[in-house]
């Protein structure tokens, strides 16, 4: 055997550092190459998708960036562009103030529906994190007397007496529900129903005593306020009432069943824009003669009932989904009916129906904007109505819709963005 | 030793209405009977006083009146002197018509668009997802109203395009796109052209049998016939030596500039709500069922794709034999929900002046004669029929592709 070491001059004892990789294989070529050219095919969609991209740009960009902001009316803004491509922005800041708020509520009272606003946020904090301090619900249950009151104004009596209703009910519920939960919903609704009589027939009315606010009526809302309000009362209203149906219709009782399938799959068969009308010029020959009931709470009940019906179908899925040991360990343990959907299902099915939920609840904030075909001015009513139609902005379209555009995907894509943190947060399963 | 005995057999008592769970149901379902009827009755007899205060009656007879106002786009001949019934059957029509381009239009869209979000091409991933949630999050009603800004403030009066030399040319000499909607061209059916047309038919019909005949061949034999040439073969061939030999029957209508001074003569005028409505309901609903084709893809579990690379498939037949058949099953139902949706939101037509039911039956038609209850009913009943029916399709593949097990 030869002795490799004599025979050659040098042999190397550690490794050659390694050389790069060669350009074409590391940093961004190599990004490029894979992600956008990786075959003949794939570059052809990225060059087509570059076309698109410069096409769209090309008439937007100029239009946004060259806008002009300070202006008051459509003319000026012409003046100043003098024929370039540009938008009228100056639309947005003159008229702001009506887009939000609608044309018609008191200018000097704008304060109140922004407060009522903010404190939204603190209301809808706790239900939305769980890890906020429970006690923070308190003022969730507040707020919706607080907003009323606000937004509104009026004698500070009435958000007061249905909040001690409310209250006294509650308070019945909790004393008799331990014995019966039928008792205690009753018995809660019939206290509150007594308290509100009783406690009308004793509070001062007119406008003249302390602590009442310049009154607003609902024909004044308007604007993307008219959305929020639309949006966030009928979601809220709609989760129970759905739940309801939903349970109704897993009933074994057919009698309640038939009610609760006929009214599904009745308000899920028509379009929204039906049930507006139903709203407009249908609805208030169902109530009694002498009663007047305003447009804005005519709409209420058809949304809610509209997103009832939807949000019934969610709730079904995840009852449906749940296994069926779960309804016979409720049974095993000698728990009643409403005491093992109170405490075994629900909380399993509602938190399978979360992101179902939520859904709706976006669908349904973009549906309200239909509000506009029956005459309402909600924020595209503005757009469509009042504003163009003024002569300092007769002919502004685009900067208009490009607000609402805005405003809308900013609150929706905000609200999908929650839902998939929350789905995150939920999942429990462990995979 | 056991004794058998019968279980005691109660006397039925009153209080076992409440207390036993075998009878309470029944309790329970009485008393909601009587809250139903009451409520109903309450409803019903609210309805009579306020119509009675008003002078008013539920009768139908008015659909047989006159309509007495003008539809700018029908299906059926239509006039201002047919009835109203005959105002909602155009109604009808042109909704169904609009839903039907949707549906198809949205598909198309929707396919490819949730195919490209899973490209691997980064640019194409990133510009779907900014397509996808961009339509998803703005409501319909404002794109609708966007793009029939496009159609009739962006667009050029018919007038550009008139005259011997033109502001602008028609589109491959065949397309006008002006403000009162697009002018396409329009075929015209000469003697003769039935031959052509039931020649094309039966080529449709060869074609099938041919696909058909190939792959029994494959399954039987292990045989590969050609299929992507044939196809188009016997598809063309025939037909376009019908069309000469019969003279060429079918020509164009095509749009004229030069036909009149004020108008585009000719040609198949597409209106501008027509267009609006159809092209903002499929690209809203295309990013919808995006989303859906997404989802389905991805619910075929990987494992599926590598076993059919491992039995040495190409990735197009691993795609169309084993992936999409699977993915199928999970999109078609949300499919077929959001064909039910494009129906609906149809009717937000009314908003740009498309007549579809809800803007003649229910509008023009409600107001003319104030019949508020008998349109609204009308319309709801027309909208729920289209979507029971749906729904009972749906109903109907669910139960035809459920996994059959054993």
């Amino acid at each position: 055997m030869v002795d490799s070491t004599k025979s050659v001059a040098f042999v190397r004892t550690e490794d050659a550092p390694s050389l790069p990789p060669p350009s074409s294989a590391a940093g961004p070529v190599k990004w490029l190459r894979e992600n956008l050219f990786a075959t003949p095919a794939n570059a052809i969609l990225t060059v087509l998708s570059l076309i698109a991209i410069y096409l769209l740009l090309r008439d937007f960009l100029p239009w946004l960036l060259n806008g002009v902001w300070n202006s008051d009316s459509l003319a000026g803004c012409r003046e100043v562009l003098q024929g370039a491509t540009g938008g009228c922005f100056a639309v947005l800041t003159e008229r702001w103030n009506q887009l939000l708020f609608g044309f018609t509520y008191p200018t000097d009272l704008y304060w109140r529906p922004t407060v009522a606003f903010a404190l939204f946020f603190l209301a809808a904090a706790p239900v939305l994190f769980f890890d906020l301090p429970r006690k923070l619900l308190i003022f969730t249950a507040l707020f919706p007397f607080i907003a009323y009151y606000l937004i509104w104004g009026g004698s500070i009596w009435t958000p007061i007496l249905s909040l001690v209703g409310i209250i006294v009910g509650y308070i019945v519920y909790s004393r008799l529900v331990v014995s019966s939960f039928a008792a205690g919903f009753f018995g809660a609704i019939l206290a509150a129903v007594i308290v509100w009589i009783v406690g009308g027939s004793f509070v001062p009315d007119g406008f003249a005593v302390e602590g009442s606010m310049r009154s607003v009526p609902s024909r004044d809302l308007g604007g993307f306020m008219l959305n929020m309000m639309l949006g966030v009362t009928c979601v809220s209203l709609s989760v129970p009432i759905g739940i309801a149906l939903a349970l109704g219709r897993q009933s074994s009782m057919p009698l309640i069943k038939f009610v609760c399938v006929i009214f599904i799959e009745f308000i899920r068969g028509v379009p929204l824009i039906t049930l507006l009308f139903v709203a407009s010029v249908m609805l208030a020959y169902f109530f009694p003669p002498e009663a007047t009931v305003d447009l804005f709470l005519r709409v209420v009940i058809m949304i809610t009932l509209f997103s009832a019906a939807y949000i019934a179908e969610v709730v079904r899925g995840g009852l449906a989904a749940l296994p069926k040991g779960q309804y016979e360990a409720g049974d095993s343990l000698g728990l009643d009916y409403p005491q093992a959907m109170r405490l075994i299902i629900l909380p399993q099915a509602l938190k399978i129906s979360i992101p179902g939920i939520v859904n709706i609840a976006v669908g349904l904030f973009k549906d309200t904007v239909l509000v506009s075909v029956i005459s309402m001015f909600d924020l595209i009513g503005m757009i469509r109505g009042p504003i163009p139609a003024s002569p300092d902005w007769n002919g502004v379209y685009w900067e208009l819709f490009g607000f609402a555009s805005v405003l809308f995907f900013i609150c929706c894509y905000g609200i999908s963005q929650y839902s998939q943190w929350l789905e995150r947060r939920l999942a429990t399963d462990h995979r | 030793m056991t004794i058998m005995t019968e279980p005691p057999k109660e006397a039925f008592r009153l209080s076992m209405l409440i207390n036993d769970t075998r009878y309470r149901s029944l309790t329970f379902q009485a008393i909601a009977a009587i809250a139903l009827a009451l409520i109903i009755f309450y409803l019903a007899n609210n309805v009579a006083t306020n119509l009675a205060k008003l002078g008013l009656n539920i009768d139908f007879s008015f659909l047989g009146a006159q309509a007495g106002y003008d539809i700018n786009q029908t299906l059926i001949p239509y006039s201002s002197q047919s009835t109203n019934l005959s105002a909602a059957f155009v109604g009808i029509l042109n909704t169904l018509l609009v839903a039907f381009l949707a549906c198809i239009t949205a598909t198309i869209f929707g396919v490819l668009a949730g195919v490209l979000r899973l490209s691997n091409n980064w640019l194409v991933r990133k510009l779907m997802s900014f397509y996808v949630e961009i339509f998803r999050n703005i409501p319909v009603l404002i794109w609708i109203l966007m793009i029939y800004g496009v159609m009739t403030i962006s667009l050029s009066g018919p007038k550009a395009y008139l005259g011997a030399e033109p502001s602008k040319e028609l589109f491959l000499g065949l397309f006008a796109f002006t403000n009162r909607g697009i002018y396409v061209p329009a075929p015209i059916w000469g003697p003769g052209s039935m031959v052509v047309v039931v020649t094309f038919i039966l080529s449709v019909i060869a074609v099938i049998a041919y696909r058909r005949y190939a792959t029994n061949l494959l399954y039987r034999t292990g045989k590969l016939l050609p299929t992507g040439l044939p196809t188009i073969a016997i598809l063309l061939i025939p037909t376009i030596f019908m069309f000469f030999v019969m003279g060429q029957p079918i020509g164009l209508d095509l749009p004229d500039p030069l036909a009149n001074r004020f108008n585009l003569r000719g040609g198949l005028q597409i209106g501008a709500p027509l267009i609006a409505i159809w092209f903002a309901l499929s690209i809203y609903t295309g990013a919808f069922i995006a989303e859906n084709v997404r989802a389905g893809i991805q619910a075929v579990s990987k494992g599926q794709t590598e076993a059919a690379a491992a039995l040495g498939l190409r990735s197009a037949r691993i795609m169309s034999l084993v992936v999409l058949p699977q993915a199928l099953r999970v999109i078609i139902p949300p499919l077929i929900s959001q064909y039910l949706n494009i129906t609906k939101n149809s009717s937000l037509a009314i908003l740009v002046g498309y007549a579809d039911v809800t803007a003649t039956l229910g509008g023009i038609t409600l107001n003319q004669t104030g019949r508020a209850i008998e349109c609204i009913l009308l319309l709801m009943l027309f909208y729920l029929i289209i979507s029971l029916t749906i729904s009972s399709v749906i109903n109907v593949y669910n139960n035809s592709i459920k996994l059959k097990e054993r």
